[in-house]
Protein backbone atom coordinates (compact mmCIF):
# COMPACT_ATOMS: atom_id res chain seq x y z
CA UNK A 1 0.00 0.00 0.00
CA UNK A 2 1.29 3.38 -0.85
CA UNK A 3 1.50 5.58 2.30
CA UNK A 4 2.37 8.67 0.10
CA UNK A 5 1.86 9.80 -3.56
CA UNK A 6 2.61 12.78 -5.41
CA UNK A 7 1.53 13.45 -8.86
CA UNK A 8 2.48 16.23 -11.00
CA UNK A 9 4.23 18.30 -8.28
CA UNK A 10 5.57 21.99 -9.38
CA UNK A 11 7.47 24.05 -8.00
CA UNK A 12 8.55 27.49 -8.28
CA UNK A 13 9.37 30.94 -7.71
CA UNK A 14 6.74 33.41 -8.07
CA UNK A 15 9.12 36.35 -8.10
CA UNK A 16 11.73 35.12 -10.36
CA UNK A 17 9.45 32.86 -12.70
CA UNK A 18 12.11 30.05 -11.94
CA UNK A 19 10.40 26.70 -12.25
CA UNK A 20 12.82 24.77 -9.32
CA UNK A 21 10.73 21.12 -10.03
CA UNK A 22 8.98 21.02 -13.24
CA UNK A 23 7.13 18.13 -12.79
CA UNK A 24 7.79 14.95 -10.39
CA UNK A 25 5.37 12.18 -9.83
CA UNK A 26 6.73 9.78 -7.03
CA UNK A 27 4.86 6.90 -4.32
CA UNK A 28 6.30 5.45 -1.38
CA UNK A 29 5.20 2.43 0.39
CA UNK A 30 4.20 1.93 4.03
CA UNK A 31 7.51 0.90 5.59
CA UNK A 32 9.94 1.65 3.22
CA UNK A 33 12.47 4.28 2.82
CA UNK A 34 12.74 5.88 -0.52
CA UNK A 35 15.79 8.42 -1.02
CA UNK A 36 16.24 11.32 -3.05
CA UNK A 37 19.81 11.62 -4.49
CA UNK A 38 21.39 13.97 -6.90
CA UNK A 39 24.01 17.08 -6.26
CA UNK A 40 23.14 20.55 -4.48
CA UNK A 41 20.46 22.21 -5.66
CA UNK A 42 18.47 19.64 -7.56
CA UNK A 43 15.81 20.35 -6.30
CA UNK A 44 15.83 17.78 -3.31
CA UNK A 45 14.98 19.66 -0.14
CA UNK A 46 12.66 21.83 -2.00
CA UNK A 47 10.23 18.63 -2.89
CA UNK A 48 10.55 17.76 1.04
CA UNK A 49 9.36 20.88 1.70
CA UNK A 50 6.30 20.90 -0.52
CA UNK A 51 5.34 17.46 0.85
CA UNK A 52 4.85 19.17 4.10
CA UNK A 53 3.76 22.48 2.19
CA UNK A 54 6.63 23.83 4.38
CA UNK A 55 8.17 26.51 1.63
CA UNK A 56 7.32 29.75 2.02
CA UNK A 57 7.45 33.46 1.00
CA UNK A 58 7.38 33.35 -3.21
CA UNK A 59 7.68 29.49 -3.83
CA UNK A 60 4.51 28.04 -4.82
CA UNK A 61 3.53 24.63 -5.38
CA UNK A 62 0.78 22.83 -7.60
CA UNK A 63 -0.23 18.98 -7.92
CA UNK A 64 -1.54 16.43 -5.58
CA UNK A 65 0.07 15.07 -2.27
CA UNK A 66 -2.02 11.95 -1.65
CA UNK A 67 -1.28 10.74 1.93
CA UNK A 68 -3.36 8.23 3.42
CA UNK A 69 -5.85 9.11 0.58
CA UNK A 70 -5.57 12.35 2.12
CA UNK A 71 -4.65 15.40 -0.59
CA UNK A 72 -2.22 17.37 1.49
CA UNK A 73 -2.94 20.23 -1.31
CA UNK A 74 -6.15 20.76 -0.89
CA UNK A 75 -6.28 20.80 3.06
CA UNK A 76 -6.59 23.96 5.13
CA UNK A 77 -3.81 25.59 7.12
CA UNK A 78 -4.96 24.68 10.75
CA UNK A 79 -5.51 20.69 9.31
CA UNK A 80 -1.97 20.44 7.70
CA UNK A 81 -0.27 22.16 10.97
CA UNK A 82 -2.07 19.39 13.23
CA UNK A 83 -0.54 16.68 10.50
CA UNK A 84 2.72 18.18 10.54
CA UNK A 85 4.80 16.16 13.88
CA UNK A 86 2.55 13.80 14.31
CA UNK A 87 1.88 11.65 11.28
CA UNK A 88 4.67 13.90 8.86
CA UNK A 89 7.84 14.29 10.95
CA UNK A 90 10.79 16.14 9.77
CA UNK A 91 14.67 15.71 10.29
CA UNK A 92 16.71 18.83 9.79
CA UNK A 93 20.50 18.62 8.26
CA UNK A 94 21.64 21.00 10.82
CA UNK A 95 21.60 19.83 13.93
CA UNK A 96 22.78 23.04 15.76
CA UNK A 97 20.11 25.09 13.86
CA UNK A 98 17.23 23.29 14.17
CA UNK A 99 16.45 24.74 17.64
CA UNK A 100 15.63 27.78 19.18
CA UNK A 101 19.29 28.80 20.03
CA UNK A 102 17.78 31.17 22.97
CA UNK A 103 15.76 28.13 24.44
CA UNK A 104 16.79 25.03 26.03
CA UNK A 105 16.22 21.79 23.70
CA UNK A 106 13.46 21.00 26.36
CA UNK A 107 11.38 23.86 25.16
CA UNK A 108 10.64 23.04 22.07
CA UNK A 109 10.08 19.26 23.16
CA UNK A 110 7.07 20.63 25.42
CA UNK A 111 5.83 22.59 23.20
CA UNK A 112 5.76 19.82 20.51
CA UNK A 113 4.05 17.36 22.98
CA UNK A 114 1.74 19.71 24.30
CA UNK A 115 0.89 20.59 20.91
CA UNK A 116 -0.44 17.02 19.25
CA UNK A 117 -0.94 15.30 22.47
CA UNK A 118 -1.77 17.30 25.50
CA UNK A 119 0.94 16.45 27.50
CA UNK A 120 1.84 18.23 30.31
CA UNK A 121 5.76 19.19 31.38
CA UNK A 122 6.32 15.99 33.66
CA UNK A 123 4.63 13.56 30.78
CA UNK A 124 6.35 14.95 27.49
CA UNK A 125 10.00 14.73 29.79
CA UNK A 126 8.94 10.79 30.73
CA UNK A 127 7.99 9.69 27.42
CA UNK A 128 11.09 11.76 25.79
CA UNK A 129 13.99 10.56 28.11
CA UNK A 130 13.06 7.38 27.23
CA UNK A 131 12.77 7.93 23.70
CA UNK A 132 16.66 10.05 24.19
CA UNK A 133 17.86 6.82 26.09
CA UNK A 134 16.57 4.52 23.37
CA UNK A 135 18.81 6.63 21.02
CA UNK A 136 21.76 6.23 23.36
CA UNK A 137 21.71 9.96 24.62
CA UNK A 138 23.25 10.06 28.13
CA UNK A 139 21.65 11.92 30.83
CA UNK A 140 18.89 12.69 28.74
CA UNK A 141 17.05 14.53 31.27
CA UNK A 142 20.40 17.11 31.73
CA UNK A 143 20.11 17.48 27.80
CA UNK A 144 17.37 18.62 28.19
CA UNK A 145 18.24 21.41 30.10
CA UNK A 146 20.85 22.46 27.61
CA UNK A 147 21.29 25.18 25.17
CA UNK A 148 21.61 23.71 21.15
CA UNK A 149 25.49 25.68 21.11
CA UNK A 150 26.10 23.64 24.16
CA UNK A 151 25.44 20.02 22.25
CA UNK A 152 27.10 18.24 19.39
CA UNK A 153 25.63 18.10 15.83
CA UNK A 154 24.83 14.63 16.18
CA UNK A 155 23.47 14.84 19.42
CA UNK A 156 20.74 17.42 18.26
CA UNK A 157 20.20 15.10 15.00
CA UNK A 158 19.29 12.29 17.53
CA UNK A 159 16.98 14.32 20.31
CA UNK A 160 15.35 14.73 16.28
CA UNK A 161 15.22 11.39 16.07
CA UNK A 162 14.22 10.32 19.62
CA UNK A 163 11.33 13.21 19.33
CA UNK A 164 10.47 11.23 15.93
CA UNK A 165 10.00 8.60 18.10
CA UNK A 166 7.70 10.27 20.60
CA UNK A 167 5.31 11.35 18.14
CA UNK A 168 5.01 8.20 16.07
CA UNK A 169 4.45 9.62 12.84
CA UNK A 170 3.49 7.70 9.57
CA UNK A 171 6.11 9.16 7.55
CA UNK A 172 9.91 10.74 8.28
CA UNK A 173 11.37 12.96 5.96
CA UNK A 174 15.12 13.24 6.37
CA UNK A 175 16.69 16.17 5.09
CA UNK A 176 20.35 15.58 4.47
CA UNK A 177 20.30 13.81 7.62
CA UNK A 178 24.26 13.16 8.33
CA UNK A 179 25.84 15.63 5.60
CA UNK A 180 26.65 18.22 8.92
CA UNK A 181 28.48 15.46 10.61
CA UNK A 182 31.99 14.11 11.21
CA UNK A 183 32.42 10.12 10.32
CA UNK A 184 31.63 8.66 13.48
CA UNK A 185 28.30 10.62 14.24
CA UNK A 186 27.25 9.56 10.73
CA UNK A 187 27.69 6.17 11.63
CA UNK A 188 25.42 6.40 14.63
CA UNK A 189 23.02 8.44 13.02
CA UNK A 190 22.28 6.35 10.16
CA UNK A 191 22.52 3.35 13.05
CA UNK A 192 19.47 4.74 14.45
CA UNK A 193 17.51 5.64 11.15
CA UNK A 194 17.74 2.52 10.66
CA UNK A 195 16.66 1.20 14.26
CA UNK A 196 13.76 3.51 14.15
CA UNK A 197 12.43 2.33 10.45
CA UNK A 198 12.69 -0.98 12.52
CA UNK A 199 11.18 -0.43 15.36
CA UNK A 200 8.07 1.85 14.42
CA UNK A 201 7.56 0.67 10.59
CA UNK A 202 7.51 4.20 9.40
CA UNK A 203 8.28 5.06 6.05
CA UNK A 204 11.21 7.11 5.49
CA UNK A 205 12.17 9.99 2.66
CA UNK A 206 15.76 9.87 2.86
CA UNK A 207 17.42 13.18 1.08
CA UNK A 208 20.93 12.69 0.70
CA UNK A 209 23.98 12.83 -1.97
CA UNK A 210 25.73 10.66 0.09
CA UNK A 211 25.67 7.50 -1.75
CA UNK A 212 26.81 5.25 0.91
CA UNK A 213 24.44 5.83 3.18
CA UNK A 214 21.91 5.51 0.46
CA UNK A 215 23.06 2.03 -0.38
CA UNK A 216 22.46 1.30 3.53
CA UNK A 217 18.92 2.37 4.19
CA UNK A 218 17.29 2.72 1.00
CA UNK A 219 14.55 0.17 -0.28
CA UNK A 220 13.72 2.72 -3.63
CA UNK A 221 16.38 5.49 -5.01
CA UNK A 222 15.17 8.92 -7.31
CA UNK A 223 18.23 10.30 -8.77
CA UNK A 224 17.26 14.55 -9.43
CA UNK A 225 18.82 16.13 -11.64
CA UNK A 226 18.14 20.07 -11.98
CA UNK A 227 14.50 19.11 -10.59
CA UNK A 228 13.90 16.66 -12.60
CA UNK A 229 13.62 12.59 -11.85
CA UNK A 230 16.03 11.33 -14.23
CA UNK A 231 16.24 7.74 -12.94
CA UNK A 232 14.49 5.65 -10.67
CA UNK A 233 14.48 1.90 -9.82
CA UNK A 234 15.28 -0.52 -6.51
CA UNK A 235 18.49 0.94 -4.19
CA UNK A 236 20.01 -2.58 -5.97
CA UNK A 237 19.21 -1.60 -9.44
CA UNK A 238 20.74 1.43 -9.70
CA UNK A 239 23.99 0.93 -7.47
CA UNK A 240 24.94 -2.56 -10.00
CA UNK A 241 23.02 -1.52 -12.92
CA UNK A 242 22.43 2.52 -13.37
CA UNK A 243 21.53 3.16 -16.75
CA UNK A 244 21.20 7.14 -17.14
CA UNK A 245 24.50 9.02 -17.62
CA UNK A 246 23.69 11.34 -14.40
CA UNK A 247 23.48 7.74 -12.59
CA UNK A 248 26.51 6.49 -13.26
CA UNK A 249 28.30 9.36 -12.76
CA UNK A 250 27.03 9.87 -9.47
CA UNK A 251 28.09 5.77 -8.31
CA UNK A 252 31.34 5.66 -10.27
CA UNK A 253 32.17 8.93 -8.45
CA UNK A 254 31.33 7.55 -4.83
CA UNK A 255 33.35 4.25 -6.08
CA UNK A 256 36.33 6.31 -7.40
CA UNK A 257 36.01 7.98 -3.48
CA UNK A 258 35.51 4.63 -1.67
CA UNK A 259 38.69 3.54 -3.75
CA UNK A 260 40.58 6.75 -2.33
CA UNK A 261 39.47 6.08 1.20
CA UNK A 262 40.69 2.53 1.36
CA UNK A 263 43.94 3.39 -0.25
CA UNK A 264 44.33 6.22 2.84
CA UNK A 265 42.57 4.24 5.26
CA UNK A 266 44.48 0.99 4.63
CA UNK A 267 40.72 -0.43 5.62
CA UNK A 268 37.27 -0.71 5.71
CA UNK A 269 35.24 2.14 5.88
CA UNK A 270 33.21 3.35 9.01
CA UNK A 271 30.02 3.38 6.78
CA UNK A 272 31.12 0.34 4.73
CA UNK A 273 30.78 -2.27 7.77
CA UNK B 1 27.57 36.73 36.24
CA UNK B 2 28.91 38.45 39.46
CA UNK B 3 32.34 38.90 38.49
CA UNK B 4 31.01 40.01 35.16
CA UNK B 5 29.61 42.74 36.81
CA UNK B 6 32.18 43.84 38.88
CA UNK B 7 34.53 43.80 36.21
CA UNK B 8 32.16 45.98 34.27
CA UNK B 9 31.99 48.55 37.30
CA UNK B 10 35.34 48.62 37.56
CA UNK B 11 35.64 50.13 34.26
CA UNK B 12 32.21 52.05 34.25
CA UNK B 13 33.95 53.97 37.43
CA UNK B 14 37.30 55.18 35.65
CA UNK B 15 34.95 56.15 32.45
CA UNK B 16 33.45 58.42 34.58
CA UNK B 17 37.00 59.37 36.34
CA UNK B 18 38.35 60.20 32.55
CA UNK B 19 34.66 62.20 31.85
CA UNK B 20 34.78 64.48 34.76
CA UNK B 21 37.87 65.28 34.29
CA UNK B 22 37.55 66.59 30.96
CA UNK B 23 34.19 68.34 32.13
CA UNK B 24 35.90 70.35 34.21
CA UNK B 25 38.83 70.90 32.68
CA UNK B 26 36.92 71.91 29.54
CA UNK B 27 35.71 75.09 31.97
CA UNK B 28 39.91 75.82 32.14
CA UNK B 29 40.00 76.39 28.42
CA UNK B 30 37.47 79.15 28.27
CA UNK B 31 38.81 82.28 27.90
CA UNK B 32 36.41 84.20 30.20
CA UNK B 33 37.62 84.36 34.03
CA UNK B 34 34.94 82.73 36.17
CA UNK B 35 35.11 84.96 39.07
CA UNK B 36 34.32 87.34 36.55
CA UNK B 37 31.06 85.69 35.16
CA UNK B 38 29.78 85.30 38.94
CA UNK B 39 30.25 89.01 39.49
CA UNK B 40 28.63 89.63 36.57
CA UNK B 41 25.73 87.03 36.68
CA UNK B 42 25.40 89.12 40.34
CA UNK B 43 24.93 92.41 39.30
CA UNK B 44 28.15 93.81 40.54
CA UNK B 45 27.88 97.12 38.70
CA UNK B 46 32.15 98.06 39.09
CA UNK B 47 34.10 94.85 39.04
CA UNK B 48 37.63 95.50 39.98
CA UNK B 49 41.01 93.58 40.14
CA UNK B 50 40.46 93.04 44.44
CA UNK B 51 37.32 92.07 43.87
CA UNK B 52 37.88 89.26 41.16
CA UNK B 53 40.86 88.38 43.65
CA UNK B 54 38.47 88.03 46.87
CA UNK B 55 36.10 85.98 44.93
CA UNK B 56 38.19 83.27 43.14
CA UNK B 57 39.85 83.23 47.08
CA UNK B 58 36.16 82.68 48.28
CA UNK B 59 35.30 80.01 45.54
CA UNK B 60 38.24 78.38 46.19
CA UNK B 61 39.75 79.37 42.24
CA UNK B 62 43.33 80.10 43.68
CA UNK B 63 44.15 76.93 44.27
CA UNK B 64 46.25 74.47 41.80
CA UNK B 65 44.01 72.67 39.26
CA UNK B 66 44.04 69.50 40.31
CA UNK B 67 43.22 70.43 43.95
CA UNK B 68 40.36 72.20 42.74
CA UNK B 69 39.32 69.48 40.68
CA UNK B 70 39.46 66.66 43.34
CA UNK B 71 37.22 69.03 45.53
CA UNK B 72 34.66 69.84 43.07
CA UNK B 73 35.24 65.55 42.40
CA UNK B 74 34.58 64.76 46.38
CA UNK B 75 31.68 67.26 46.53
CA UNK B 76 30.07 65.72 43.45
CA UNK B 77 30.48 62.36 45.14
CA UNK B 78 28.56 63.71 47.78
CA UNK B 79 25.56 65.04 44.96
CA UNK B 80 26.81 68.23 46.08
CA UNK B 81 27.66 70.42 42.79
CA UNK B 82 28.68 73.71 44.17
CA UNK B 83 25.77 76.89 43.85
CA UNK B 84 24.65 78.29 40.21
CA UNK B 85 27.03 81.41 39.36
CA UNK B 86 23.49 82.95 38.37
CA UNK B 87 21.11 82.20 41.23
CA UNK B 88 23.31 81.40 43.77
CA UNK B 89 20.93 78.44 44.34
CA UNK B 90 22.57 75.13 44.88
CA UNK B 91 22.94 73.45 41.45
CA UNK B 92 21.75 70.41 43.15
CA UNK B 93 18.57 72.02 44.04
CA UNK B 94 18.01 73.55 40.45
CA UNK B 95 19.65 70.02 38.55
CA UNK B 96 17.67 67.64 40.95
CA UNK B 97 13.50 68.20 39.59
CA UNK B 98 14.56 69.08 36.41
CA UNK B 99 16.17 65.29 35.73
CA UNK B 100 13.11 63.63 37.95
CA UNK B 101 10.84 65.28 35.25
CA UNK B 102 12.92 64.71 32.04
CA UNK B 103 13.38 61.44 33.75
CA UNK B 104 9.58 60.80 34.18
CA UNK B 105 8.67 61.86 30.59
CA UNK B 106 11.90 59.81 28.79
CA UNK B 107 10.82 56.68 30.61
CA UNK B 108 6.46 57.25 29.74
CA UNK B 109 8.22 57.74 26.21
CA UNK B 110 10.63 54.82 26.06
CA UNK B 111 7.66 52.78 27.16
CA UNK B 112 5.58 54.20 24.53
CA UNK B 113 8.49 53.54 21.89
CA UNK B 114 9.05 49.96 22.62
CA UNK B 115 5.11 48.92 22.80
CA UNK B 116 4.75 50.96 19.28
CA UNK B 117 7.93 49.68 18.20
CA UNK B 118 7.94 45.56 19.03
CA UNK B 119 4.18 45.76 17.81
CA UNK B 120 4.14 47.51 14.17
CA UNK B 121 7.85 45.45 13.89
CA UNK B 122 6.03 42.13 14.68
CA UNK B 123 2.71 43.29 12.08
CA UNK B 124 5.16 44.36 9.59
CA UNK B 125 7.63 41.49 9.69
CA UNK B 126 4.56 38.86 9.94
CA UNK B 127 2.45 40.65 6.86
CA UNK B 128 5.90 41.45 5.11
CA UNK B 129 5.83 43.68 1.66
CA UNK B 130 1.64 43.76 1.77
CA UNK B 131 -0.50 46.73 2.30
CA UNK B 132 -0.52 46.63 5.41
CA UNK B 133 3.32 46.60 5.85
CA UNK B 134 3.77 49.02 3.16
CA UNK B 135 1.23 51.53 4.98
CA UNK B 136 2.55 51.32 8.42
CA UNK B 137 6.38 51.74 7.00
CA UNK B 138 5.63 54.97 5.01
CA UNK B 139 3.83 56.51 7.82
CA UNK B 140 5.87 56.01 10.79
CA UNK B 141 8.89 57.28 8.02
CA UNK B 142 6.96 60.50 7.41
CA UNK B 143 6.40 60.30 11.48
CA UNK B 144 10.08 59.89 12.78
CA UNK B 145 11.54 62.50 9.44
CA UNK B 146 8.72 65.19 10.62
CA UNK B 147 10.92 67.81 13.13
CA UNK B 148 10.23 67.44 16.36
CA UNK B 149 8.95 71.58 16.65
CA UNK B 150 6.67 71.18 13.62
CA UNK B 151 5.16 67.57 15.37
CA UNK B 152 4.59 69.13 18.47
CA UNK B 153 3.52 72.02 17.01
CA UNK B 154 0.74 70.45 14.51
CA UNK B 155 -0.33 67.86 17.83
CA UNK B 156 -1.32 71.19 20.23
CA UNK B 157 -3.25 72.91 17.42
CA UNK B 158 -5.20 68.99 16.68
CA UNK B 159 -5.64 67.80 20.20
CA UNK B 160 -5.49 71.09 22.39
CA UNK B 161 -6.72 73.91 20.24
CA UNK B 162 -9.06 72.05 18.13
CA UNK B 163 -10.55 69.29 20.40
CA UNK B 164 -9.59 70.90 23.69
CA UNK B 165 -8.74 67.62 25.01
CA UNK B 166 -5.31 67.97 26.14
CA UNK B 167 -3.16 70.68 28.23
CA UNK B 168 -0.95 72.74 25.65
CA UNK B 169 1.76 72.75 28.07
CA UNK B 170 3.51 72.19 31.60
CA UNK B 171 2.95 69.57 34.17
CA UNK B 172 0.12 69.81 36.08
CA UNK B 173 -1.47 66.56 35.99
CA UNK B 174 -0.72 62.76 33.89
CA UNK B 175 -2.31 64.30 31.25
CA UNK B 176 0.39 66.76 30.14
CA UNK B 177 2.29 63.59 29.72
CA UNK B 178 0.54 62.66 26.76
CA UNK B 179 1.43 64.94 24.18
CA UNK B 180 4.90 65.51 24.38
CA UNK B 181 5.29 62.00 25.04
CA UNK B 182 3.56 61.42 22.19
CA UNK B 183 5.92 63.46 20.22
CA UNK B 184 9.31 61.82 21.28
CA UNK B 185 7.82 58.68 20.99
CA UNK B 186 6.50 59.05 17.24
CA UNK B 187 9.84 60.73 16.41
CA UNK B 188 11.71 57.34 17.67
CA UNK B 189 9.33 54.80 16.91
CA UNK B 190 9.51 55.21 13.66
CA UNK B 191 13.35 54.35 13.57
CA UNK B 192 13.19 51.39 16.31
CA UNK B 193 10.55 49.88 15.03
CA UNK B 194 12.49 49.23 11.79
CA UNK B 195 15.27 47.30 13.89
CA UNK B 196 12.46 44.94 15.46
CA UNK B 197 11.20 44.43 11.74
CA UNK B 198 14.07 43.56 10.08
CA UNK B 199 15.84 41.07 13.03
CA UNK B 200 12.72 39.67 12.63
CA UNK B 201 12.95 38.95 8.77
CA UNK B 202 16.04 37.98 9.21
CA UNK B 203 15.44 35.01 11.87
CA UNK B 204 12.49 33.86 9.46
CA UNK B 205 14.72 32.25 7.55
CA UNK B 206 16.23 30.61 9.98
CA UNK B 207 16.51 26.68 10.19
CA UNK B 208 14.80 26.88 13.66
CA UNK B 209 11.34 28.03 12.42
CA UNK B 210 11.57 25.69 9.95
CA UNK B 211 11.71 22.50 12.03
CA UNK B 212 8.93 24.64 14.24
CA UNK B 213 6.82 24.65 11.79
CA UNK B 214 7.98 21.16 10.81
CA UNK B 215 7.22 20.30 14.57
CA UNK B 216 3.38 21.28 13.98
CA UNK B 217 4.03 23.97 16.67
CA UNK B 218 1.41 26.82 15.94
CA UNK B 219 2.43 30.31 14.23
CA UNK B 220 2.00 31.97 17.47
CA UNK B 221 4.90 29.80 19.17
CA UNK B 222 6.87 30.29 16.33
CA UNK B 223 6.39 33.78 16.34
CA UNK B 224 7.13 34.15 20.33
CA UNK B 225 10.38 32.19 19.43
CA UNK B 226 11.17 34.94 16.47
CA UNK B 227 10.57 37.64 18.14
CA UNK B 228 12.49 36.64 21.90
CA UNK B 229 15.73 36.38 19.53
CA UNK B 230 15.06 39.53 17.56
CA UNK B 231 14.94 40.99 21.11
CA UNK B 232 18.80 40.58 21.69
CA UNK B 233 19.27 43.02 19.02
CA UNK B 234 16.97 45.55 19.87
CA UNK B 235 17.03 45.43 23.92
CA UNK B 236 20.47 47.42 23.53
CA UNK B 237 18.83 49.78 20.90
CA UNK B 238 16.13 50.29 23.47
CA UNK B 239 18.48 50.65 26.60
CA UNK B 240 20.53 53.51 24.80
CA UNK B 241 16.97 55.23 23.76
CA UNK B 242 17.14 56.05 27.31
CA UNK B 243 20.21 58.35 27.95
CA UNK B 244 19.72 60.00 24.33
CA UNK B 245 16.08 61.02 24.74
CA UNK B 246 17.39 62.36 28.28
CA UNK B 247 19.94 64.08 26.46
CA UNK B 248 17.81 65.82 23.81
CA UNK B 249 14.44 66.52 25.07
CA UNK B 250 15.35 70.51 24.73
CA UNK B 251 13.04 71.64 21.33
CA UNK B 252 10.13 69.47 23.10
CA UNK B 253 10.21 70.72 26.48
CA UNK B 254 10.85 74.16 25.32
CA UNK B 255 7.06 73.98 23.17
CA UNK B 256 5.34 72.53 25.90
CA UNK B 257 7.20 74.43 28.94
CA UNK B 258 8.39 71.10 30.58
CA UNK B 259 10.44 72.18 33.59
CA UNK B 260 13.06 69.44 32.44
CA UNK B 261 16.46 69.33 31.95
CA UNK B 262 16.53 70.78 28.22
CA UNK B 263 14.77 73.96 29.86
CA UNK B 264 17.66 74.19 32.56
CA UNK B 265 20.79 73.87 30.34
CA UNK B 266 19.50 75.97 27.49
CA UNK B 267 19.51 78.70 29.85
CA UNK B 268 22.46 77.20 31.72
CA UNK B 269 24.78 77.60 28.71
CA UNK B 270 23.12 80.89 27.79
CA UNK B 271 24.32 82.16 30.81
CA UNK B 272 27.51 80.54 30.81
CA UNK B 273 26.58 79.45 34.56
CA UNK B 274 29.36 76.41 34.70
CA UNK B 275 28.46 74.34 37.74
CA UNK B 276 25.23 73.63 36.07
CA UNK B 277 26.54 72.69 32.75
CA UNK B 278 29.27 70.38 34.64
CA UNK B 279 26.65 68.68 36.65
CA UNK B 280 24.60 68.14 33.74
CA UNK B 281 26.97 66.57 31.84
CA UNK B 282 28.64 64.75 34.32
CA UNK B 283 24.87 63.17 35.04
CA UNK B 284 24.13 62.34 31.45
CA UNK B 285 27.38 60.57 31.45
CA UNK B 286 26.91 58.92 34.34
CA UNK B 287 23.31 57.68 32.59
CA UNK B 288 24.89 56.52 29.29
CA UNK B 289 27.34 54.37 31.19
CA UNK B 290 24.80 53.11 33.60
CA UNK B 291 22.60 52.04 30.45
CA UNK B 292 24.97 50.46 28.38
CA UNK B 293 26.07 48.22 31.40
CA UNK B 294 22.46 47.76 32.16
CA UNK B 295 21.94 46.95 27.78
CA UNK B 296 24.71 44.44 28.25
CA UNK B 297 23.32 42.82 30.91
CA UNK B 298 20.17 41.83 29.42
CA UNK B 299 21.73 40.82 26.74
CA UNK B 300 23.52 38.66 27.96
CA UNK B 301 20.28 37.71 30.07
CA UNK B 302 18.64 37.24 26.68
CA UNK B 303 21.26 35.24 25.01
CA UNK B 304 22.64 32.47 26.62
CA UNK B 305 25.92 32.37 24.13
CA UNK B 306 26.87 35.35 25.72
CA UNK B 307 26.31 34.25 29.14
CA UNK B 308 28.76 31.55 28.95
CA UNK B 309 31.48 34.39 28.50
CA UNK B 310 30.63 35.89 31.58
Amino acid sequence: MNILKVSNLRVWDELTGQVIVPNSSFHIKQGNCLSIVGESGSGKSMTCRAIMRLNRGSIRQSGDILFRDVNLAELSDKKIRSLRGKHLCMIMQHGMRAFDPSCVIGVHIRETLAQHYGLNRSESEARMIIAMESVRLKDPAQIMNKYPHQLSGGMLQRIMIALAIVLKPDLIIADEPTTALDAISQYEVVEQLLELRSRMGCAIILVSHDLRIVQKLADEVLVMKAGVIVERGTAQDIFSNARHEYTKYLVSSKLALNKHFHKVMGGTGIVDR
Amino acid sequence: MGAYIIKRAIISVSLLAIISFVTYGLNFLSPLEPAQLVLQAQGVPNITVELIAETKASLGMDQPFLVQYFDWLTSCLQLNFGNSYVSGKPVWSLLGPALLHTLQLTLVSVAGIILLSIGFGVICALREGDLLDKSVRGVLFVLASMPAYLLATLMIWYFSVQLDLLPTSGMTSYRSYLLPALVITLNYAGIYFRIIRSSMLSQLNEDYVLYGRACGLPERTITLHILRNSLQVAVSVFCMAIPTILGSTVVVENIFAWPGLGTLTVNSILGRDFPIIQAYVLVLAAAFVLFNMLSDLLGAALNPKLRKEL
